[in-house]
């Protein structure tokens, strides 16, 4: 119990470098996710196909094989850049294709009688898009991206390994030095994830409060 | 042909024709920008890619590391089946002193993250354990966990007025368990259990933190004494890529022949949450 006491301080370093790399991640992730969400509904082929295996490939590879890509592999090709920096690359091309899929069963719970409304009073794909389908996929997507945004955060600890100094770090490095409280600083990083997925879920079921339309 | 755009006419094909070798341009130039830059910082050069043309390379080092991911993604789905039983008949107990323990311990394997779970059994028990227990413990909570919740979806699947039958012509509760709830749920679940197993394979590779000797640890061997991070981590991603994408096609196939069939098959997002196909379609 004293080393949680004690190591406060390193312990909500290590949340706000969660934290940090979760929203930054997020914000990337749903705008990347979305782009790719209207690639793959476009009536063009080849941007339907490249959507397609955007998502094929990111969603069968294992985050840790891209944290090793982008992390080690990106300065051997002169890309330079904070340990931050690539960890929320390799995080929010991952995350990406999640949303992307997210977004396009969102467009599928659009009753099509919806989006026939919009051609027959003369809208064309991208106004159907943007003023009849979207709004309402998006509303039918936020509690799976939700659960991404969940996922995404505990997904952020994989960073431990790779030169970034979040929750799940502080619980090697402790953990190695206070063997004796290892249980107790397990418990107390765990508490702080959930508490900070039950943050997330809380907030996404106010937004969807917030943006319910009746339908 | 989407609903989101009409059967069309000749203008617009030509139109989405024009869209199409644009968006062709634009993808095929992204594709091309990231080729050159890998070409002129001697990416493809051979002294790379050479211990990717040596069968000894694939039988010493990567074909054994694919052994080890399998052994351990096996051991952890099989024990994530039991203890996913175990917890979802805790969840659904008539008990509430057996539900509410049931439903937190659920919880708190799934917000956890996996990582810290497979750390905390490495640094406890990593002594007596070595590396592949810690590491299928940790896939055994998770997974377990999100098990319990799939098999809960999968057995609520099952229409009620079929139990109350069940038990309106004088079955026991396990009669009806395992003549009428078991053999629909499970043939509604398997293609969510199916992508469970993509999960488990892909958190394997977790094992690389913990110096466990799967795919991804026996590549860092190569990429270590060749230089040659990018290419390796390419081949691999295909490794990884084929294997999954096999497995989730096969999902994909159960669940078109079980919508087929007319019966609702279970889903499950990527990430762990459990939902049921709306019907109204």
């Amino acid at each position: 119990m004293n080393v949680l006491a004690d190591n406060i301080g390193t312990i909500l370093d290590g949340f706000r470098e969660t934290i940090a790399l979760t929203a930054l991640s997020a914000a990337c992730a749903i705008v990347l996710g979305i782009i790719l969400a209207a690639m793959r509904v476009s009536p063009a082929a080849p941007l339907r196909w490249a959507a397609t295996s955007y998502v094929n490939i990111f969603r069968n590879t294992p985050l840790l094989l891209l944290f090793v890509l982008f992390v080690f592999g990106l300065p051997t090709i002169g890309l330079r850049a904070s340990f931050f920096t690539r960890a929320v690359i390799a995080l929010s091309l991952y995350t990406a294709a999640f949303v992307c899929e997210a977004v396009r069963s969102g467009i599928n719970t659009v009753p099509t009688g919806q989006a026939e409304a919009a051609r027959a009073v003369g809208m064309t794909f991208t106004q159907t898009l943007r003023h009849v389908v979207l709004p309402q996929a998006l509303r039918a997507a936020i509690p799976p991206i939700g659960s991404l945004l969940i996922a995404l955060t505990r997904n952020t600890s994989v960073a431990e390994a790779f030169g970034t100094r979040e929750a799940t770090y502080v619980l090697d490095s402790l953990g190695r030095d206070h063997a004796s409280a290892l249980y107790w600083i397990f418990a107390g990083i765990a508490l702080g994830y959930i508490i900070l997925s039950l943050a997330i879920a809380g907030g996404f079921r106010l937004l969807e409060r917030q943006l319910a339309v009746i339908r | 042909m989407s609903v989101l755009y009409d059967a069309p006419g000749p203008k617009t094909r030509r139109r989405h024709v024009i869209g199409g070798i644009v968006g062709g341009v634009v993808v095929g130039a992204v594709i091309a920008l990231i080729v050159r830059k890998l070409d002129k910082e001697g990416q493809f050069a051979d002294a790379y890619w050479a211990p990717f043309q040596n069968s000894g390379v694939w039988q010493n080092t990567l074909l054994p590391g694919l052994r080890f991911t399998i052994q351990a993604a096996v051991l952890a789905i099989a024990l994530a089946v039991v203890f996913g039983i175990l917890l979802c008949s805790a969840r659904t107990s008539e008990h509430r002193w057996i539900r509410v323990p049931g439903a937190v311990v659920i919880e708190f394997f799934r917000a956890c993250p996996l990582l810290l779970l497979i750390l905390f059994f490495y640094l406890a028990f990593g002594k007596e354990l070595g590396t592949l227990w810690p590491l299928v413990l940790g896939l055994m909570f998770y997974n377990g966990a999100v098990l319990a919740e799939t098999f809960r979806a999968g057995i609520n699947a099952v229409p009620r007025g079929e139990v109350e039958a069940g038990y309106s012509v004088g079955l026991t509760k396990s009669q009806v368990s395992r003549l009428i709830l078991l053999p629909q749920a499970i043939r509604a679940m398997l293609p969510a259990i199916i992508s469970q197993c993509v999960v488990a394979l892909k958190d394997t590779s977790l094992g690389f933190i913990i110096s466990y000797e799967e795919l991804v640890r026996r590549g860092k061997g190569i990429y270590e004494s060749y230089y040659n991070i990018i290419p390796t981590a390419l081949v691999l991603a295909a490794m990884f890529i084929t294997i999954n994408y096999t497995l989730s096609k096969i999902a994909t196939l159960l669940v078109a022949r079980l919508r087929r069939r007319g019966q609702r098959p279970v889903e499950r997002t990527d990430v762990g949450e459990v939902t049921m196909e709306p019907t109204a379609r």
